[in-house]
């Protein structure tokens, strides 16, 4: 009998008795995190669906949801990968800070995010004000907004996977890849991206299921108006306002176009054991 | 440059204020309701309905200042009684309503989102319009554009916030438009009445048409601009007791004071006007 | 010999470490850097590769200084001209083994086709061909070793490094490798220095040994002379001899504690004596030799050794002693039983230390 034999045997075995004190809440957890979504299910307005589902707003939302949550992650690719792989590969002072600072929008309540967005790159905004200024360039209320208010929001995501995958990582590869004359740009390219890719993967689908769902901050720093700021989310919330049916019949294409494109990647990207 | 600075601070705050305003509202759901058992005598008058324990009042966000003032004073006059308030845009406390949210008392900003609890039986008295509202366009303190007249917010180059048709604001603001004969590309439909002006008070925009007690409120941060169409589109306040209130007696008890000689008093200074 | 091809002197201070070693070799040779865990063999591995930076000596290949400190110069580990191959091997684990080959090729510019084009050879040159499309997941210990060899030698380095390059394998694949191994090191022109803890990989596949421990060099010398005369007990217990460190005077070399050994040369000064396991022969009762090595010890422990029985005695003269196991059973040696020990001068090897 091998190894893996006895493992699987153990594992088949161990199987059979599984423990009430964990089988409990874990049905529980299921139960709580399904439940919500059957409600939306089973109450949704399924005869009103084609007429509410007709209108070219609810399409020119979506359609704006999915280009900015992907622009977002790509943002966050090109930028948090990098910023993974100095967190994760050098020593320098303060090093830890700025790990946390990296991390801070995962706790940041959105809205707040929005309005940190603005002050830093609003027309008024530190940054924003030269922006303006030196190139006639403002962020709020444009599609690049949500972009970057979905990007801030989702990056960290990013990052994290990034991080931890890139530690998981033998840095001895890149060392190998040194003694063969690839320069430490290329061992990153050539060999470190390419070993790491499931975690990109697993953080881009993070990044990006968190960009799609996206609030707070693209309200608060991009606005709402259909077509150029209003995604999914947002037109949900203001349908809420008057529509409940309309609502949940967008967030319903909002969950079944989610659902779909995380089945998809999943097997493409996340490999899970 | 240092008061560019002090005011962006200012904003900051205010804008800050809001965003726990929102999450207060989200969570208005589980708010704890009214711990009241003195709904049994509902024989009480009208002129001095006997008030005690905790009144829950939903209310348009427009309302905040004026009401939470209204709340200290009626606690004061009411001794053994607690007014909670949950600010939000009507349309949306509407929907909590109708959702079963414990509320005694909503007040909205238009009749039309009262109609949408009213509708669902969900009032037990008839709604009654207690103030109304002007609009006036809010502009950066100092009016930096010049921007005089709902015409000159058409004008290319001219950044425009206005809220959303679903909230009354929007509508309200809409009908002054379409009176104007004004059309108009706003950059953002905002979500209520307080993030439209947020936006100003921040310099995003260069003008939102904002209620004329926002502009109040906000307290020298933004300057106000009157326009003739205003007229076309006053905003009706409606008021009344939800029909599930867990304590009815305070509701009525704090309506007929909002209706008094004193709560009208602290309204109109406010800036609204008696119907 | 003109100027050696390698002339190193690697001098790496860290904390609770220094490693002071000269290294020099000519073209064509092979070094074997033998030494205990934690010796030094793997830093000046990585020093010599330029992974590790020296914090003083220096480092010359053909007559080019790729390191010194003094002058601040330090040639980073992608522009030297070394091949190294780990001890797991480290082949890149999303490529082919043709791609892992061809990877120092690409490197310095050549585009896929021409780096493939350039690695097909070594894959012949390893019977590797049917294996070129294959992920380093599906080769065997052996296949990837040759992977990582020809990944290495790809680049035509001028100093191949090998770090113990037959540790991960098993018993028998390591025979076949290890052969294979010399053929390939054989026929490479420019110096490899291959780091090992293996006296028999070392010796098998090395021109040169050199023996250190804690991070100095304790012996260098072939293979031959480092096994007949060792100078430390490390490398008496590699190469399986009991060795003495003590005083000779004529026939006799007079150990620390007291004790003498009987040798066959003659010898003053300082000096070492050696002998077998083999060379020692064990009795219940004083023997009544004519031996003149006799000493009363005590069984410490015993184990078998091939198809030998190798007891460990200690006392006066602590040594190993091998024995047929049908000779152990008749003894009924058992740990903590008494034994005298006799060894024949003429078995012995002494030489000055």
């Amino acid at each position: 009998m091998t190894a893996i034999d006895t493992a699987v045997a153990a594992r088949a075995k161990r199987g059979s008795r599984i423990p009430l004190a964990l089988l409990l809440p874990a049905l529980l957890g299921l139960v709580f995190l399904v439940l919500p979504l059957a409600g939306l299910l089973i109450r949704a307005p399924w005869s009103a669906m084609p007429s509410e589902l007709s209108s070219a707003a609810v399409w020119d939302a979506l359609k704006l949801s999915l280009i900015c949550a992907t622009s977002a992650t790509g943002v966050s690719l090109v930028l948090g990968v990098p910023l993974a792989w100095l967190l994760a590969r050098t020593e320098f002072p303060g090093r830890r800070v700025i790990r946390a600072l990296v991390t801070l929008p995962l706790v940041l309540p959105p809205v707040v995010g929005g309005v940190a967005l603005l002050l830093a790159l609003g027309r008024n905004g530190i940054v924003g004000r030269w922006l303006d200024s030196a190139f006639g360039i403002t962020l709020p209320f444009t599609t690049t907004g949500v972009v970057i208010a979905e990007a801030f929001v989702a990056m960290p995501f990013l990052v994290i996977s990034v991080e931890g995958a890139l530690r998981a990582a033998d840095p001895r590869y890149e060392e190998a890849a040194a003694t063969l004359g690839a320069s430490r740009l290329t061992a990153f390219r050539r060999v470190t991206l390419p070993m790491i890719a499931p975690g990109v993967g697993a953080g881009a689908v993070l990044a990006w299921a968190r960009a799609l769902g996206e609030f707070g901050a693209t309200i608060t720093f991009a606005g709402n108006f259909p077509g150029k700021t209003q995604t999914m989310p947002l037109a949900v919330y203001l349908a809420m306002e008057t529509d409940p049916d309309a609502a949940i019949a967008l967030s319903l294409v909002l969950l079944a176009v989610s659902v779909a494109v995380l089945v998809g990647l999943r097997d493409r990207w996340m490999s899970t054991p | 440059m240092t008061t560019t600075r002090s005011r962006t601070a200012a904003a900051t705050f205010a804008v800050l204020a809001l965003a726990v305003g929102l999450t207060a509202c989200s969570s208005s759901k589980s708010a704890t309701p009214a711990a009241s058992g003195a709904s049994g005598s509902a024989a009480a008058s009208a002129s001095a309905p006997k008030a005690t324990g905790t009144i829950t009042v939903f209310a348009a966000s427009s309302l905040t200042g004026t009401f939470n003032d209204l709340g200290k004073k009626f606690e004061a006059a009411n001794p053994g009684t607690t007014v909670k308030f949950n600010y939000g845009g009507s349309s949306a406390l509407a929907q909590s309503i109708v959702a079963g949210a414990p509320a005694d008392v909503f007040a909205a900003a238009s009749p039309a989102t009262m109609k949408t609890v009213s509708d669902a039986k969900d009032t037990a008295t008839d709604p009654k319009v207690f103030v109304r509202n002007t609009l006036e366009i809010a502009v950066p303190k100092g009016n930096p554009k010049n921007l005089t007249s709902l015409q000159a917010l058409a004008a290319p180059g001219v950044k425009v916030a206005l809220c959303a048709t679903q909230v009354p604001c929007g509508s309200a603001a809409q009908t002054a438009l379409t009176a104007a004969n004004v059309k108009l590309t706003p950059v953002t439909l905002e979500q209520d009445v307080k993030s439209a002006l947020t936006k100003v008070e921040l310099g995003e925009v260069d003008a939102s048409v904002v209620y004329q007690t926002d502009v109040q409120a906000a307290g020298g941060k933004v300057d106000g601009v009157n326009f003739p169409e205003a007229a076309k589109a006053i905003n009706d306040y409606p008021i009344a007791e939800v029909a599930k209130a867990p304590n009815a007696a305070g509701a009525e008890a704090f309506i007929a004071f909002v209706e008094s000689t004193t709560g009208m008093q602290v309204l109109t200074t406010a800036g609204f006007q008696a119907p | 010999m003109t100027t050696p091809s390698l002339d190193a002197h690697l001098r790496v201070e860290r904390t609770g470490f220094s490693l002071d070693l000269a290294l020099t070799a000519g073209a064509g040779e092979v070094i074997a850097l033998l030494g205990p865990n934690g010796a030094g063999k793997t830093t000046a591995l990585r020093a010599l590769a330029g992974l590790l930076p020296l914090t003083a000596g220096h480092l010359r290949l053909d007559g080019q200084t790729l390191e010194n400190p003094a002058a601040g110069l330090h040639t980073a580990a992608e522009r030297r001209p070394v091949g190294v191959v780990f001890q797991d091997y480290l082949l890149f684990p999303h490529l082919s083994a043709l791609d892992n080959i061809g990877f120092g090729l690409r490197c310095r510019g050549r585009s896929k086709k021409e780096s493939r084009a350039e690695a097909l050879p070594w894959l012949t040159r390893m019977d590797l061909e049917e294996h070129a499309a294959k992920r380093p997941g599906k080769l065997s210990g052996g296949q990837a070793q040759r992977v990582a060899l020809a990944r290495a030698l790809a680049i035509g380095p001028r100093l191949l490094l090998l770090d113990e390059p037959l540790a991960a394998l098993d018993a028998r694949t390591r025979l076949d490798v290890r052969s294979q191994l010399r053929r390939h090191l054989a026929e490479f022109d420019a110096v490899a220095v291959l780091v090992t803890h293996d006296p028999l990989d070392a010796m098998v596949l090395a021109d040169r040994l050199v023996v250190i421990e804690e991070g100095r060099v304790v012996q260098a010398g072939t293979p031959a002379e480092i096994a007949r005369r060792p100078r430390t007990d490390y490398i008496a217990r590699l190469v399986g001899l009991n060795l003495y460190q003590g005083v000779a005077d004529g026939r006799r070399v007079k150990l620390e504690g007291g004790t003498a050994v009987t040798i066959a040369e003659e010898l003053t000064g300082p000096a070492f004596v050696a002998f077998p396991p083999a060379a020692v022969t064990l009795h219940r009762s004083r023997p009544d030799s004519s031996a003149r090595n006799v000493w009363e010890l005590t069984v410490a422990g015993l184990d078998l050794h091939g198809d030998q029985v190798r007891a460990d005695l200690t006392g006066p003269l602590p040594l190993a002693a091998d024995l047929t196991p049908a000779a152990a059973a008749e003894l009924d040696l058992t740990t903590g039983a008494t034994v005298w020990a006799t060894v024949k001068a003429a078995q012995t090897h002494a030489y000055p230390a």
